[in-house]
């Protein structure tokens, strides 16, 4: 057992040898049966969306893949506007990250780089929001919307959240330790705008924590259920959670089909997450450990 | 009031006025940036929450008029059966979901953590991938797994000879499916948090605890939990106030939303947030409901000060 130290991993996580080998090996059993445990709903997923309810029904269940897809998928078509759903979920999600972008990066350079009266305690109050549940205004805010007008549009769904506490707080972090304050001062002398200083000087800059902020925003917004229950009514307005959510009401409907809805929903998402899982898991971490 | 007559002064109090006018005109800049927010949660937050204050303090249909009515809806809630077993679900959720899922995955960031363990990334992403998924999807599938007769659980069950479990359609089980689906949903979330934690200490510490001979065991107790304590306190915080508000899993799993009787069999997978909006969605009660949100929000501050105060006070410093 020579155990030497140059054998540490990189990211700082070096610690102890926490048992002999045969321990090591019942940990990767640990992990490994742990991974397989969270992989196979996903695996069960794919694999009875492929099936009709009468072999998904058969004991032993199917564990490979049927024939019947495209049949589920011509009556998943039919129970429900999938593909409009799928496109509106698709829309609201990106236009409303576009203006969270926009917002939470201009809140968070505002916050980093200007010092002006009332700073800190503005900047304590936003923490402080974010231990605000939501259903606390949930039922008048509802109401607000109804006086807006705003019932039955996409307004509620987009339009609230794009100043986000979180956002704000996160590209602060962000802007104050990467971008350099000679930067700035070398775009006043030239005479620069504000505004340009923020899009040419700023943006540029701030890319990476842009796109874990656009994933963590896309993500939340493609999955938000409670809110676009409330507000849409008519069908062809739905998000996909919504469509979804009809399909568990129908009793003795196909369950491969909806499964196969299921996997509409996730699996473009599953894709997204799997390309980009380092900047989604900084943006998850971020509040945690910078924040206390 | 001009009375101090040092021209110099003067001169360099007009050159102070002009960088302060500068800087008040790049103030005005800042101001305008993070203004959105503000503005924002003045609408869509801070005028909600009183006006949902007052709300509770009122009958009102979401229609006819408003009826002050007192104390009348907090004094309801008081002796409201169903309300405090949605309350009673809710907590059973808490310690049958989401304290499971914290333990497991402080344990497994342990793991993940430790120097001689390969593949971290990939079992960080693979623990992770369920919480990118919508809530209702991840209930269609689990409403399957779960079927009595023919489910893929009771499938499973039965090759090592125990008989099927009602796991939806019986009081006795829905809660323990509801938490079984949590904790498959967010352990992985609150690992990466922990994990997170654990790569921020400094390993100068560890080194320097090894060169003085101290165990594993002891570095565990005297410098990783101390240093891990804030991200846990934080962790155990937001979990709280997660828990208390959980609505997607719950209310799916126990019948969807179009369901005429919420919450499943004899309201077994009721929880508050579910009970909330039904009162003020279905039964139109807004007044009541809004009382409710105010008593479970008053839980939450309370819940989440006594673990403050319980975890402050913990003796390992």
């Amino acid at each position: 057992m020579a155990t030497t130290v140059q054998s540490r991993p990189r990211g700082g996580g070096g610690r102890d040898r926490l048992a002999g080998p045969f321990g090591m090996a019942a940990l990767y059993v640990v992990l490994a049966g742990g991974a397989l445990l969270t992989a196979f709903p996903f695996y069960y997923m794919l694999v009875t969306s492929t099936h009709r309810t009468s072999e998904i029904l058969r004991i032993p269940p199917p564990m490979w893949f049927g024939a019947a897809l495209q049949q589920n998928y011509a009556e998943l078509l039919d129970a429900l506007p999938f593909w409009a759903s799928f496109w509106n979920s698709v829309a609201i999600a990106a236009v409303h990250t576009v203006l969270v972008l926009l917002f939470c990066s201009l809140g968070g350079y505002g916050f980093a780089k200007f010092r002006f009266p009332g700073r800190d305690a503005l900047f304590a109050f936003l923490l402080a929001t974010l231990m605000v549940p939501g259903f606390l205004g949930l039922i008048p805010v509802f109401i607000v919307f109804r006086q807006l007008g705003w019932i039955d549009t996409w307004l509620p769904l987009i339009i609230p959240g794009i100043a986000n506490a979180f956002g704000i707080f996160w590209m602060r972090q962000y802007i104050e330790s990467s971008v350099p304050a000679e930067l700035m001062d070398a775009a006043r002398i030239d005479g620069a705008h504000e505004v340009r200083i923020y899009w040419n000087v700023i943006v540029p800059v701030i890319v990476p924590a842009l796109a874990a902020l656009a994933i963590l925003t896309f993500i939340g917004k493609w999955n938000d259920f409670l809110l676009p229950l409330l507000i849409l009514k008519e069908e062809e307005k739905y998000t996909l959670p919504v469509a979804l959510s009809t399909l568990r009401s129908l009793r003795g409907s196909e369950i491969g089909v909806q499964i196969l809805g299921a996997t509409g929903a996730i699996l473009p998402i599953l894709v997204v997450f799997i390309s980009a899982s380092r900047q989604f898991i900084s943006g998850i971490t971020a509040g945690a450990v910078k924040g206390v | 009031m001009a009375t101090q007559t040092v021209s110099m002064d003067a001169r360099a109090r007009a050159q102070d006025r002009r960088v302060m006018w500068r800087e008040a005109r790049r103030n005005g800049w800042a101001y305008l940036f993070i203004s959105p927010f503000y503005l924002l949660y003045a609408v869509f937050g801070i005028f909600p929450v009183l006006y949902g204050l007052w709300l509770s303090f009122h009958k009102w249909d979401g229609i006819s008029p408003m009826q002050w009515n007192g104390a009348q809806n907090y004094l309801k809630l008081l002796t409201d059966d169903i309300w405090w077993y949605t309350i009673y679900n809710t907590i059973w959720l808490f310690f049958g979901a989401t304290v499971p899922q914290l333990c497991l995955a402080l344990l497994l960031a342990f793991i993940i953590n430790s120097s001689y363990i390969r593949g971290k990334d990939f079992f960080r992403a693979a623990y992770f991938m369920p919480i990118v998924c919508s809530a209702v999807a991840v209930s269609l599938i689990f409403g399957s797994m779960f079927g009595e007769r023919y489910g893929m659980l009771n499938f499973a069950l039965s090759a090592v000879g125990i008989p099927p479990v009602d796991w939806l359609g019986s009081a006795a089980w829905l809660k323990p499916s509801i938490a079984m689906v949590t904790v498959w949903q967010w352990t992985g979330y609150s690992m990466i948090i922990f994990l997170a934690g654990l790569q921020a200490i400094n390993l100068e510490l560890y080194e320097a605890a090894r060169v003085d001979g101290a165990r594993t065991r002891d570095v565990f107790w005297h410098i990783t939990m101390p240093l891990l304590r804030p991200v846990i306190l934080f962790q155990v915080i937001l979990s709280i106030i997660g828990a208390m508000q959980t609505f997607d899993l719950p209310v799916m799993l126990a019948g969807g939303t179009q369901s005429s009787a919420p919450g499943g069999t004899d309201r077994a997978g009721l929880v508050a947030a579910v009970l909330l909006y039904w009162t003020a969605f279905k039964y139109t009660e807004f007044g009541y409901a809004a009382a409710m949100s105010f008593v479970l929000f008053f839980l939450i501050i309370t819940f989440s000060y006594t673990y403050n105060r319980f975890q402050g006070r913990s003796p390992t410093e």
